[in-house]
């Protein structure tokens, strides 16, 4: 049942990519626990509005978990303490009356801050259109179910399709690492017909440009899939590495 | 009364046999060619599934695409929460399913309200997109023999949706977005993400550019192009609480109506069925539930007033009912079509058991939508693999398992169907001026069919807009790149500015999101799903007088010339304040019921939608006369020549 409760967020608050930035503390009462985190976070701006201050600045956009706009490291998580959820998805049930809340943006060398709790994710984007893509071009393709595609392949390359590119695998990983992002896409189209043809030239395509964008090395220790909202597996790594090392082998 | 004008407005819709107009139009239209292509620019506002797919193939064709999003990267387009699926012709079940009976399904489930031949295209080409995302790597569903699977969706009798689990739309804008990207990577596409658009130019009357305000640096910048293509979808954040994303919003297409492009049939709002009922005072937004749970949910209240009384108060619970004591209302009411009746049906039958005192919920605001039939006859493990990321979703924010307990749910408003008017090209009235998927109005009618939106964006996006832009193009390119000094571009640039200046000189005392919340409240009360003229008309009083609020006491703070969320957010409400007016003047005129726009005077003894095909077979296209001034209204016929018209009937 809905009740409420007073919390203590620690927020950063950075006003620029090139300025320093710090914490600030707030008190907020009367929290229902059915608000999602980021309503949460609107009652603060609000707060802060009524007291003719800057709201604080974040990502957010379908608040449904898959738009992967939102972010926020939340006591030391990406998304926050729950599981298989995007920080829209959090609920405010999830926290104690009197609790203090520390909510930072995404840490990662490829991910610069813009304001507050808002960051540049345009790595992403750049290692997609490095060659996360199938070359073709509109029209004059076959018909849909000219190529049979086993179900399991087809469930395979869905779950590694399911990631919304909201970064949490690079923040949370320690090395800075965006191996389970790329891995992802990789190994979405290396199980398809359509996006096999291309494999190799995919893989080498899509790992040099994550590497000259200044993301850190996998060294396999799992907080990617730990942390990311739509539990994709590591096991695409492994995929990816198979796809990168065959690459390089037949160079 | 509206002021009507007698204008003329040509759709340009082709002649000939309904099956031939779209093959004799592309044989006979003109085209760019290839050396010319390359000198010329077109701009495109938006990167959802239409924004996405246009940039993507008007670049493989050779233009120069200059695409813009106010998101930080064109997947996040509000497109990507679309779950259910995408609706296409191929009959690959082989249950009868034609060109012919999408093409018709999608007039009748839009209550005749829309255009023949647009939407006979759109039927026609339906089939090219799923082939397209296929060969894109869109990992759709599949059967055991590795062949395609399709499930059905409301208001059809063939299962012709393709889908990806509950994650269909974004699937698809991933299959746009890289496709787009790729031709980022090859220079062919000029991305500006974290942009938005503030105007659009016009010089001696066709589009040439847009004024875009870089939101990271808070400055405003001009660019120039010999056409302007806005996807930038719908306006149901005009309601405050609805399930699109926090930044959807409908100001590129005010600013087109404001320069003079019409904006057709306002009122044509869907509300969805199956959302998740509103919890309290600060909820931000509604989350919907796919439309495909009504495949195996089975919608229901209490039959006995008592039981919903006690369930409202928390002393029964749904479970405690029996099979006896269970009023499966949709399937009483249409037993052809049961639970999955069109969404403006089951919306407003959900609205009837509410207000008759049978809702659920503690608010009693909520009906039941039951899996226990589904789970006993197919197995809970069925049922997850079909709705388990939804499943999940509802748990999530409800804590109730709605493998246990039936979900809740209740109307939201979900999609826009009016939008700004174009003419068959997708060509506003304003020229070298087009608009594509949900920003446009043109062929959903007065209600969209469930798994369309999908179908028209990337329909307008990949296989209509490429072709019908050239019929301009063609036309320009002997048009040299122009000045961005250009005193139009001056002029557009200054007004922006000044706008920004008086929004953030106010300094009032209420914040933007409490005059959105108030907006919000009169547009769901007197502009939602039960309409009627003494409603409507107090609504455009109290509209008048949230924009005089708005104008006189909205506090943004910060600076303009930097990120300033609350200023973005200003601009966009703003604009919702404009099109909440056009909204309920479009409803007053309309003295029928059709769709999605439910008069309470309109209705037929048994409660359903009373269409008046004598007075109001017509698009109602509004034109903008000034600040403060009543818009006029100007009728586009709707000449049906190939379909009877009938009461639409989901009872037998």
């Amino acid at each position: 049942m809905e009740k409420s409760i007073n919390v203590t967020l620690k927020v950063w608050r950075q006003a620029g990519p090139k300025v320093k930035g710090a914490f600030e503390t707030y008190k907020l009462n009367n929290v229902s626990t059915d608000s999602s985190f980021l309503e949460m976070m609107d009652q603060l701006n609000e707060q802060l509005i009524s007291e003719r201050k800057e709201p604080v600045v974040f990502d957010h956009d379908c608040r449904e978990g898959i738009c992967g706009m939102c972010s926020m490291f939340i006591n030391g998580h990406p998304h926050g303490p729950d599981g298989e959820i995007t920080t829209c998805q959090l609920h405010m049930r999830m926290f104690k009356d009197g609790e203090t809340i520390t909510v930072e943006p995404w840490r990662s060398a490829a991910f610069p801050v813009i304001k507050d709790l808002m960051v540049d994710r345009g790595a992403y984007d750049k290692i997609i259109q490095a060659g996360g893509y199938v070359n073709v071009n509109t029209g004059g393709v076959p018909d849909a179910n000219a190529i049979p595609i086993s179900k399991i392949d087809a469930d395979e390359a869905m779950d590694a399709a399911s990631c919304i590119g909201c970064g949490a695998c690079a923040a949370a990983c320690k090395n800075g690492s965006a191996m389970l992002f790329v891995a992802a896409k990789v190994s979405q189209l290396a199980l398809l017909p359509q996006g096999r043809v291309e494999g190799a030239a995919r893989a080498k395509a899509m790992v040099a440009k994550m590497d000259e964008l200044g993301f850190g090395n996998c060294t396999n220790t799992g907080a990617c899939e730990a942390e990311c909202p739509k539990n994709v597996s590591i096991s695409h790594i492994a995929r990816l590495n198979r796809e990168f090392i065959c690459a390089k082998l037949s160079d | 009364m509206a002021k009507i004008e007698e204008t003329k407005i040509d759709a340009r819709i082709p002649e000939g046999p309904l099956a031939e107009k779209w093959s004799s139009y592309k044989a006979h239209q003109k085209l760019v060619n290839p050396a010319n292509k390359r000198r010329l620019d077109i701009i495109v506002v938006g990167t959802g599934l239409a924004g996405a797919s246009a940039a993507a193939s008007l670049a493989e064709l050779g233009f120069n695409v200059l695409n813009f999003c106010i998101q930080d990267s064109p997947r996040r387009a509000h497109s990507i929460a679309a779950q259910g699926g995408i609706n296409a012709a191929k009959n690959y079940q082989n249950d009868g399913d034609s060109v012919y009976r999408l093409f018709y399904d999608t007039i009748k489930g839009g209550d005749y309200r829309a255009r023949e031949a647009n939407v006979y295209r759109l039927a026609e080409v339906s089939t090219s997109i799923i082939d397209q995302c296929v060969a894109q790597g869109v990992p759709f569903a599949r059967e055991y023999g590795g062949l395609l699977d399709n499930r059905s969706f409301g208001g059809a009798q063939v299962s012709r949706t393709f889908y990806a689990k509950g994650q269909t739309g974004q699937q698809l804008l991933l299959g746009a977005y890289s496709a787009l990207s790729r031709q980022v990577g090859k220079g062919a596409v000029k991305l500006y993400s974290r942009y938005e658009m503030l105007d659009v130019v016009v010089v001696e009357g066709r589009a040439r550019g847009i004024i875009a305000r870089n939101l990271v640096t808070g400055k405003t910048e001009r660019f120039f192009a010999h056409a302007v293509v806005v996807g930038s979808g719908g306006y149901g954040n005009a309601f405050f609480l609805s399930t699109n994303a926090m930044g959807s919003n409908c100001s590129a297409a005010i600013q087109m109506y404001k320069k003079g492009a019409y904006f057709a049939n306002p009122a044509y709002a869907q509300i969805h069925p199956t959302c998740i009922p509103v919890h309290g005072e600060n909820q931000s937004k509604l989350t919907l539930m796919s439309e495909s749970l009504r495949n195996d949910g089975r919608i229901w209240v209490p039959k006995k007033k008592e039981d919903a009384e006690a369930i409202r108060a928390g002393k029964k619970k749904a479970t405690d009912l029996s099979e006896d004591e269970r009023d499966y209302y949709l399937e009483r009411r249409y037993p052809a079509f049961g639970n999955l009746v069109p969404r403006d049906v089951a919306s407003r039958a959900a609205k009837e058991r509410c207000d008759a005192g049978f809702g659920v919920g503690n608010t009693g605001l909520a009906v039941y939508l039951d899996f226990s039939d589904a789970i006993n006859r197919l197995g809970e493990n069925v049922v997850r693999a079909r709705y388990g990321n939804l499943f999940q979703m509802y748990e999530k924010i409800v804590d109730h398992n709605p493998y246990k307990t039936p979900m809740m749910i209740y109307p939201a408003i979900h999609y826009t169907m009016g939008g700004v008017w174009v003419d068959y090209e997708l060509q506003t009235s304003i020229q070298g001026l087009f608009c594509i998927g949900e920003a446009n109005f043109s062929d959903h009618g007065a209600n969209r069919l469930g798994a369309s939106a999908l179908m028209q964006g990337l329909a307008d996006g990949y296989f209509v807009l490429p072709y019908t832009i050239q019929n301009y193009l063609a036309d320009q390119i002997r048009v040299p790149r122009m000045s961005t000094d250009l005193p139009e571009f001056e002029a557009a640039d200054k007004a922006v500015a000044d706008k920004i200046t008086k929004l953030m000189s106010i300094q009032g005392k209420r914040s933007v999101d409490s005059l959105h919340r108030e907006l919000g409240l009169i547009m769901w009360d007197f502009v939602g799903m039960g309409r009627n003229k003494a409603g409507l008309e107090s609504a455009i009083e109290k509209i008048k007088a949230v924009r005089k609020e708005f104008w006189s006491n909205v506090f943004v703070p910060g600076k303009s010339e930097d990120m300033n969320v609350e200023l973005e957010k200003a601009l966009r409400v703003a604009d919702f304040i404009e099109i909440g007016d056009l909204m309920a003047r479009d409803a007053l005129m309309r003295e029928e019921s059709c769709g999605g726009h439910f008069r309470e005077e309109y209705q037929t003894p048994e409660g359903e939608a009373l269409r008046n095909d004598e007075e109001f077979s017509f698009a109602s296209c509004w034109k903008f006369t000034g600040e403060g001034q009543e818009p006029v209204l100007i009728k586009e016929p709707l000449v049906y020549e190939f379909v009877h018209r009938q009461q639409r009937n989901y009872k037998a």
